[in-house]
C-alpha cells in the first residue's frame, strides 16, 4: 500500500478501526436523536389523540402502540446480533464484536418490555397477566436466550476472545429459534385450543395502522441510537482496559 | 481416520470406567430426582402417573446438564484437547466421538434406570415403553446441544454454572416433544407425531452441533 491510497481507504476498512469508527459515527448521533424524538412525538400524538378507541377494548388498545414495536425489536435485535456474529466469524471485523456485545442487553430489555406490556394488556382484555400461549411462551424463551448471551459475555475476562465464542453460540441460537417457535406452537395448540382472543382476526383500519407504523419506526430509531452509544461505550471501555493493562505491565517492569 | 475416531471413543470410555463410577453417580442422581418429586407433590398415584412423563424428562434433563462439565474440561486442562486438534481427524470428528462416548456414559445408564422410576411413579407398561423410546431418541440431541454448551464454556473457570443456563432454553423443543412422545391424552393421541419430530430435532442436533462445538473450541484456544 503506498502513500497515495492510504487516505482513500474503503469505508469498510475505515470503520474497522475502533477509533476511526467512533470519530466517524459520532456525527450520526445528533441526527439519530432528532429523528428518534421527532418520530416519538409524532407517534405518541397519533397514538393518544388521533387514533380511535377499539370498540371492544376501549382505551387499552393503545398499549399496542408500545407492545408491538418492542415485540418487533425483540426479534430485530437478534437479527442484528446474528449478522454481527457472521461478521465476527467470517471477516473478524472488530466492530462486529462490539456491535454484537452492545446489542445483547438492549435486546433483552426490549423483549422484557414486550412481555411486560403484553401482561399489562392481557390483564384487562384476557383477564390474566400470563397465558401459556404459543407466541408469549416463545418470546419468554427468547428472553432466556438473551440472558444466557449476556451472562456468557460477562463470564469472559478477555473480551476479544469472548467475541468469537459468543458469535458461535448466537448463531446456534439463531438456528434454534425457529425450531423453538414451531415446537412451542405445537405444544400450546395441543394443550389449549385457540380460545384466546387474537388480534390478527380482523384487518386493522388505517387510523390504527398509521400510528402503529410510526411507533415501530420510532422504537427502531431509538434502538439504533442506543446501539450506537453502546458501541461507543464499549470501544472506550476496551481502550481503558488496554491502557490499564499497559500501565500494569510498566509497573511490573 | 476411522481408527482415530474409535480410538478417541474407546479412550473416553476406558477413562471414565476406570476412574470411578461417575456414570453410576449420575444414574443415581436421575433416580433420586424421580424419588424426590413425590415428596414434593404427595403420594397420589393417579397424579404421579399423570405427571410421570414430565418428571422422567426433567430428571434426564438435570442429569445430562450436571454431567456436561466433564465433556471437555479435563482434556482442556491437561492439554489433551490441544493435541487432539493436531490429529488427522477434523476437530468436528473428535467432538462427535466424544459426544458418542459421553452419551454412552451418561444417557445409557439413565435408560437402564428408567424401570425403577416407572415403578416409583406408577407408569403403566405401555407408557414405560414409550418413555424408554422417547429417552433413547431424545437424549442424543440433548447431549449434542450440551456439547455446544460445554465447548463454549471450556475456557471459563466457572463455566460449570453457565453452560446449563445457556443450553436449557435451546433444549426446550426436545423437552416438549420428548414428553409429547410419552403422553397420549387428553385429546387425540399425537405421541407418534411427537416421536418423529423428536427424532428429527435430535438427528439435526447431532449432525450440526459437532461443527459448532469444534468452531467454539478452536476460537477459545487461539
Amino acid at each position: 500500500m503506498n502513500v497515495e491510497n492510504t487516505s482513500k481507504q474503503s469505508w469498510w476498512t475505515r470503520i474497522a478501526h475502533p477509533g476511526q469508527f467512533v470519530a466517524w459515527s459520532r456525527r450520526l448521533l445528533v441526527p439519530l436523536w432528532i429523528a428518534t424524538a421527532a418520530l416519538f412525538v409524532l407517534g405518541l400524538w397519533l397514538a393518544f389523540f388521533a387514533s380511535p378507541e377499539d370498540y371492544q377494548m376501549g382505551d387499552t388498545v393503545r398499549i399496542m402502540y408500545v407492545h408491538v414495536p418492542t415485540a418487533w425489536l425483540s426479534q430485530f435485535v437478534y437479527g442484528v446480533m446474528s449478522v454481527s456474529a457472521i461478521g465476527t466469524l467470517v471477516w473478524r471485523h472488530p466492530m462486529a464484536d462490539v456491535s454484537m456485545k452492545a446489542a445483547a442487553p438492549l435486546g433483552a430489555t426490549f423483549t422484557a418490555l414486550a412481555l411486560y406490556t403484553g401482561a399489562l394488556w392481557g390483564r384487562p382484555t384476557w383477564g390474566t397477566f400470563w397465558e401459556w400461549d404459543g407466541r408469549m411462551t416463545s418470546t419468554l424463551v427468547l428472553l432466556l436466550i438473551y440472558f444466557g448471551i449476556v451472562a456468557l459475555w460477562r463470564a469472559f475476562d478477555d473480551q476479544l476472545r469472548a467475541a468469537r465464542i459468543v458469535a458461535v453460540f448466537t448463531l446456534v441460537g439463531a438456528v434454534n429459534i425457529p425450531i423453538i417457535k414451531f415446537s412451542v406452537d405445537w405444544w400450546a395448540t395441543l394443550h389449549q385450543p385457540a380460545s384466546v382472543f387474537r388480534l390478527d382476526g380482523p384487518t386493522m383500519p388505517g387510523s390504527i395502522l398509521t400510528p402503529l407504523f410510526v411507533m415501530v419506526f420510532a422504537f427502531t430509531a431509538l434502538f439504533l441510537t442506543l446501539h450506537l452509544i453502546g458501541m461507543h461505550t464499549e470501544v472506550r471501555r476496551r481502550r481503558v482496559m488496554s491502557l490499564e493493562r499497559r500501565l500494569a505491565q510498566r509497573g511490573a517492569a | 481416520m476411522m481408527s482415530a475416531f474409535t480410538a478417541i471413543l474407546l479412550r473416553d470410555l476406558k477413562l471414565a470406567l476406570r476412574t470411578g463410577g461417575d456414570w453410576l453417580t449420575l444414574a443415581l442422581f436421575f433416580v433420586m430426582v424421580g424419588i424426590v418429586v413425590p415428596f414434593a407433590i404427595g403420594p397420589d398415584r393417579e397424579l404421579l402417573s399423570r405427571l410421570a412423563p414430565g418428571i422422567v424428562w426433567i430428571a434426564a434433563f438435570l442429569s445430562v446438564l450436571l454431567g456436561l462439565d466433564r465433556l471437555f474440561r479435563a482434556d482442556h486442562e491437561d492439554g489433551t484437547l490441544l493435541l487432539l486438534r493436531l490429529s488427522d481427524l477434523p476437530l468436528a470428528g473428535v467432538v462427535l466421538a466424544k459426544l458418542i462416548a459421553h452419551w454412552l456414559l451418561t444417557a445409557l445408564p439413565l435408560l437402564a434406570a428408567t424401570p425403577l422410576l416407572a415403578v416409583m411413579l406408577s407408569m403403566d407398561p405401555p407408557a414405560f415403553l414409550r418413555a424408554v423410546v422417547s429417552l433413547l431418541v431424545g437424549t442424543p440431541g440433548l447431549v449434542a446441544l450440551g456439547t455446544v454448551g460445554a465447548a463454549v464454556t471450556v475456557t471459563i473457570r466457572r463455566g460449570g454454572l453457565i453452560a446449563p443456563v445457556l443450553i436449557l432454553p435451546l433444549a426446550i423443543p426436545l423437552l416438549i416433544f420428548g414428553v409429547g412422545a410419552i403422553t397420549t391424552g387428553p385429546g387425540p393421541d399425537q405421541s407418534g407425531t411427537a416421536l418423529l419430530l423428536l427424532a428429527a430435532i435430535s438427528l439435526i442436533a447431532v449432525a450440526v452441533t459437532p461443527f459448532a462445538a469444534a468452531l467454539a473450541i478452536t476460537s477459545a484456544e487461539d
